[in-house]
């Protein structure tokens, strides 16, 4: 890990300063109010980049798409910064910490196909392992927590559902399960690895209002998503990646043809084709 | 007794060949363990009600390694590591071997159990450790990763156990029992050491239950949040090590993985829930245990090993078979169910529609009355055969839904015809749905309204007649929206 000396922040125009946070800092400012903050990372597997220097703030109380082609990194990104996967060089920002003091304020999403949904449990089951981490240690599931886990479900359109084995539900409501067990981890910023992907309309326009209701209360959601004909709909900032990042900012901004055409167009980017060359010369050695 | 020896040992000190220790012997049974003659009536209710000291320290001991090995197993299992167990013992043979040898050459005797067992813990965590090496090091799956260290490893264990022979010692052979197993040979001492880990198990698994769960379903989840995934693993192998060191003498290092996996797996027909799963797989493997122990204080010369998993075997078949939850029965029954009903709605929808144009006179009740539809009539109106349909004919006709007349014809009955309207409603219902909610070719509607118009629950059809409710009469049957019939309906491409 990167030695990191302890500098109060400098706190950006128009930012509110919490009293109490301070921001490690090396040479760059991390606003403590930016729920996500990532600067310089680059993140490999097996010696082959599959993010290069990204660098970037989320701003708070927003929707933000990630958008790119296949293999471009969106997932890796997502687990980078919970750090479910070394990172190769850079540093990670949660509200202006490191990301294991703020996991209680981080609901994460991860792709369906994820999980065996083979799995011996209910659908109310899962949503309740949203709330282990704050059940703790050794402590059994009560009532209690069952209930925020049907209250969640209810909010998702499936408690009717609560009881069933999970592989007993379709798509669309394996999805609701998972966003439902994000839900009760109460967290300010919501990390969703591909929600919409192979859902119903029915589940998608679920997802949709919620995700919009998460944005009234004041969360921030970062949303891997795959189909650009939905984008300016759905979200209000955009991240375009494709092992870099091409672009981001207000969705009315960045999504334009011109950078779309930078994201995906041509099938090798020069920094993939310069990855594929580092790991030739991995092979060998 | 000899009580401080063990397995081929205990031999030595009674100075009989090896091999010949089984538990009827020890007990003066009287009867020559080489023969394989049926077990006297005497010698049944023996075992049978556990009436010997050293087939209740037995039975005992195994049923509690089958609990310890069922519970462990149900999360291994789930973990996707069940093989992890086999590599794991496999790697422990080494162990044993090295051990002994290393003993006898300080002067030793080789004989000490706990020793072999600690050689065994050993050399199984060094195998354990080959394997994460192999498999992060290199960019080789784990399968391989497995496969590499449980057959080197057990390559070598057996090359040792070739040269420890030669060693002129002569009572090596005992070692051989840690790969098919002995129960026989077990003694008082070995079943409190396998109650003690079977506690263990049933506490750490109990305490960590939640954590287990969380970890096996979704252990990316897991670290999210901040669980030390790592740390839980290395519990639950360690508990799996512990499992497998206790089981290497009842049922030997080739075969306790079907401990670890056969109870769990035969457990998850019966029921959708892990606790229930773990349960129910500690019972399975306390049976497993305790029978084939049994079973082989019976028959002397079975090898203890092998009739345990047997026994497994057979309860998971069993399991397979008659599952409530997942067994191929209950699946089997549900889907002839289900087809059954289908069928029936087939009939019965065709012989609406047949008469539903004839409807002039005064409504179609009384048409359906009062012109009977004959046989080949129906058969155009699917591709059924004239037995299918007249199978499906006489099941209507048992359940009064219709009347089928000398001459053939087929007449629908009041409840027939109440029936009949609602399962045309729900299909066209399904229909109009596809086509102005679903955007699906009124050509292509037919196909998929079949498939599915007969599982509709009435909370469905309820959302279905909410959502059409602007454009019809809400407890009228709709018109079909495409040909019915004879009419060809277009394929999609």
């Amino acid at each position: 890990m990167l030695t990191e000396s302890a500098i109060p922040a400098a706190t950006r125009p128009g930012a509110v300063p919490q009293p109490s946070v301070t921001v490690e800092t090396e040479g760059r400012d991390h606003s403590p109010d930016s729920p996500l903050s990532i600067h310089d990372m680059t993140v490999a597997y097996h010696r082959k980049p599959v993010l290069w220097d990204v660098d970037l703030d989320v701003p708070p109380g927003k929707l933000v798409g990630i958008v790119g082609p296949n293999g471009a990194g969106k997932s890796t990104l997502i687990k980078a910064v919970m750090d479910l996967i070394p990172r190769t060089s850079g540093r990670v920002r949660i509200f202006g910490e490191p990301y294991r003091k703020q996991r209680h304020r981080v609901g994460y999403v991860p792709q369906r196909e994820s999980v065996d949904w083979d799995f011996p449990v209910s659908a109310l089951d899962v949503v309740t392992m949203g709330r282990y981490g704050r059940i703790g240690w050794f402590k059994p599931v009560l009532r209690r927590h069952r209930e925020i886990a049907r209250h969640a479900l209810e909010r998702v359109g499936i408690a009717d559902l609560a009881h069933r084995q999970i592989s007993q539900l379709s798509g669309g409501q394996q999805q609701r399960t998972f966003l439902a067990r994000a839900l009760v981890q109460e967290a300010d910023l919501y990390l969703m690895d591909e929600p919409f992907a192979a859902v119903d309309a029915a589940t998608e326009k679920a997802i949709v209002r919620l995700l919009q209701d998460l944005r009234s209360a004041g969360k921030t959601c970062l949303v891997v998503h795959h189909d650009l004909q939905t984008v300016s709909e759905y979200f209000d900032h955009l991240i375009l990646l494709n092992m870099r990042v091409v672009a981001h900012g207000p969705t009315a901004e960045v999504f334009t043809h011109e950078n779309l055409h930078k994201t995906y167009g041509g099938r090798l980017t020069l920094l993939s084709e310069a990855a594929e060359a580092l790991g030739r010369e991995a092979r060998r050695t | 007794m000899t009580t401080v020896c063990w397995l081929g040992f205990a031999v030595d000190a009674r100075g009989a060949e090896p091999g010949l220790e089984a538990s009827v012997s020890r007990q003066g049974g009287g009867l020559t363990d080489r023969s394989n003659a049926w077990p006297t009536a005497a010698q049944w209710r023996r075992v049978v009600l556990l009436e010997d000291y050293n087939t209740r320290v037995v039975v005992g001991g195994t049923l509690l390694l089958g609990v310890a090995a069922g519970v462990i197993g149900s999360f291994t299992l789930l973990r996707k590591r069940a093989l992890m167990g086999d590599a794991l013992s496999h790697a422990m043979l080494p162990g044993i071997g090295l051990t002994f040898m290393l003993s006898v050459a300080a002067g030793g005797t080789g004989k000490s159990l706990w020793l072999l067992l600690l050689g065994a813990t050993v050399s199984g965590l060094l195998g354990l450790g080959v394997i994460l090496l192999v498999r992060n090091l290199t960019r080789l799956k784990e399968d391989a990763a497995l496969g590499i260290v449980l057959s080197v490893f057990f390559g070598a264990g057996v090359a040792i156990l070739g040269v420890v022979q030669r060693m002129g010692q002569g009572h090596s052979a005992g070692l051989e029992s840690f790969i098919y197993g002995k129960t026989a040979s077990m003694i008082a001492s070995d079943a409190v050491r396998i109650a003690v880990v079977a506690a263990l198990v049933l506490v750490v698994c109990t305490a960590f239950f939640k954590e287990f769960k969380l970890l096996c379903f979704d252990a990316d989840y897991a670290a999210s949040q901040g669980w030390p995934t790592v740390v839980l693993d290395v519990v639950m192998m360690g508990l799996v090590v512990m499992v497998t060191v206790i089981g290497l003498q009842a049922v030997g290092l080739i075969l306790i993985i079907a401990l670890l996996i056969i109870p769990p797996a035969a457990a998850r027909f019966w029921t959708e829930r892990l606790g229930m799963m773990a349960l129910l797989a500690a019972v399975m493997g306390a049976a497993a245990c305790a029978v084939g122990a049994a079973a082989s204080a019976l028959f002397p010369n079975l090898p203890s090993g092998a009739m345990i998993v047997l026994v497994g075997a057979a309860l998971f078949l069993l399991s397979l078979l008659f599952g409530v939850r997942r067994g191929i029965v209950i699946r089997w029954l549900r889907r002839r169910e289900l087809s059954r009903k289908v069928r029936q709605q087939h009939l019965l929808r065709a012989a609406y529609e047949l008469r539903e144009d004839d409807a002039v006179v005064p409504n179609l009740e009384t048409a359906l009355a009062s012109k009977p539809i004959p046989t080949r009539e129906l058969l155009r109106m699917r591709s059924w055969s004239p037995r299918e349909l007249r199978r499906e004919l006489r099941r209507a006709a048992r359940a009064g839904h219709v009347v089928v007349d000398a001459s053939d014809r087929v007449c629908l009955t009041a409840d027939g015809y109440a029936l009949a309207a609602r399962v045309v409603r729900n299909h066209r219902l399904w229909e109009l749905y596809l086509i102005t909610h679903a955007d699906i070719a009124p050509s292509h509607v037919d196909r998929d309204a079949d498939a599915i118009e007969h599982v509709l629950g009435a909370g469905m059809i309820h959302t279905l007649e909410l959502l059409l409710a602007e454009d019809r009469a809400p407890a009228a049957v709709p018109a079909s929206p495409h040909l019915i019939g004879g009419a060809p309906i277009p394929q999609p491409k």
